[in-house]
């Protein structure tokens, strides 16, 4: 059952054309990699799957449900309450201390301190981080900030997780640390994960793969997706 | 060619019977293609003809196997030998992948298609050596690493070759 469906979308940047016509079906629970040369559009599909851009022109639905004609209040709360996020530097805030970071979506959703940063903490043992919960983003390595941000971005259970290069910026190994928990905690909570990554090696965590190339989604079979 | 010196290998570690070198072969170095008895015993028998190994004793071991093998002082210096020496570094610069797409660019065919058709196979084989890593032991996740590098290295060029077609279809079509 597709959980995202996109059709014909178009955005362009000024004159820039970015996305020219993208159509892409999402299975929900799959883990879809988005790949594509840099400056192809990827993750400009990515956001606009995700509520944060508009399309200039085409459909995108969730759940059934029209996402791109909704009001900015409405995709604001999409964000918050159903789709997670991790980006390539983690973007954790640096105020606050690693468990309030992660903490942070499940506060947003009204949920009490005290139960919100109990429910954080669980996440640490689980992601290898024991002990670094009252660290602040700039005491962590990048490693450690990226499974912070990774815990950040499931601690809600949203239904759609986005991940844009969310290993970009981390060595193999880590890297591979990353997408291993990535993909095990997504599957254990049913999460369907659409991760936009230039790295086959990433890509071959995920169940399916598209390419972006000029603006358009192809499956590797070569032909534009939805032609 | 790397079977013998694998197998001399393990006897060096320790004196072995054939049953228990198949064993010890197959499970760190077979993976999907396990030697046959037969290969194992061929295998001795040269290497004991050519003084590599030598029979040490002819009594009980597990199995149906009886002699207990032991590597000799010229065939550990071959093992030394070919540990320490590089594996020759091959250049690829005549593969079937390149002549596939220069060959579909003079023909005027879709050499994007096969490219991408190309990188399909490549990821597809990616994952399976991603979830053998998953799922398998450190020995398993070290041999699977060894083969996605090489598939990233050959969709890295599938890339770039890929940007690289409109130029490279005005050269080939001269």
């Amino acid at each position: 059952m597709s959980i995202i469906t996109a059709r014909d979308v178009t955005l362009s940047f000024g004159q820039t054309p970015a996305l020219r016509g993208a159509s892409l079906t999402v299975e929900a629970g799959e883990v879809l990699a988005v790949m594509g040369p840099s400056g192809s559009g990827k993750s400009t599909l990515l956001h606009c799957l995700a509520g944060i851009l508009t399309p200039d022109d085409g459909e995108i639905h969730f759940d059934g449900r029209r996402l791109d004609t909704l009001d900015e209040t409405a995709r604001s709360a999409l964000r918050r309450d159903t789709f997670g996020f991790v980006f390539q530097f983690g973007q954790l805030v640096p105020e606050l201390t690693a468990e309030e970071n992660v903490a942070l979506p499940l506060l947003l959703h009204g949920v009490r301190r005290t139960a919100a940063v109990r429910a954080a903490r669980e996440w640490f043992p689980r992601l290898g981080l024991d002990g670094l919960e009252r660290r602040r983003s700039g005491e962590l390595s990048g490693g450690q900030a990226q499974r912070v941000a990774l815990a950040r971005g499931l601690v809600a259970r949203p239904r759609v997780l986005f991940a844009d290069e969310p290993t970009g910026a981390l060595d193999s190994l880590t890297g591979e640390h990353v997408m291993d928990l990535l993909v095990d905690s997504a599957r254990e909570q049913g999460t369907t994960v659409i991760v936009v990554t230039h790295e086959p090696r990433v890509a071959a965590y995920a169940g399916r793969e598209v390419v972006v190339r000029d603006g358009k989604v192809h499956s590797l079979a070569g032909e534009p997706v939805g032609s | 060619m790397t079977v013998p010196l694998t197998l001399l290998g393990l006897l060096e570690r320790e004196p072995s019977h054939g049953y228990d070198l198949k064993r010890d072969y197959d499970a760190l170095f077979g993976r999907g293609k396990p030697l046959s008895f037969g290969q194992v015993y061929a295998t001795l028998g040269r290497l004991a003809r050519d003084g590599k190994v030598v029979v040490s004793e002819v009594g009980p071991g597990e199995g149906p196997d009886r002699k207990r093998y032991v590597i000799t002082d010229a065939g550990a210096t071959e093992v030394d030998t070919w540990l320490t020496e590089p594996v020759e570094p091959e250049p690829h610069l005549q593969t079937t992948l390149f002549a596939k797409v220069t060959l579909a660019l003079m023909l005027g065919r879709p050499a994007e298609e096969y490219l991408d058709t190309q990188r399909a196979a490549h990821l597809r084989r990616m994952r399976e050596l991603t979830e053998i890593k998953r799922g398998g032991a450190l020995v398993d996740a070290l041999l699977a690493d060894h083969g996605l590098f090489h598939l990233e290295a050959d969709l890295r060029w599938i890339e770039l070759t890929a940007a690289r077609l409109d130029a490279l279809a005005k050269e080939v079509r001269r």
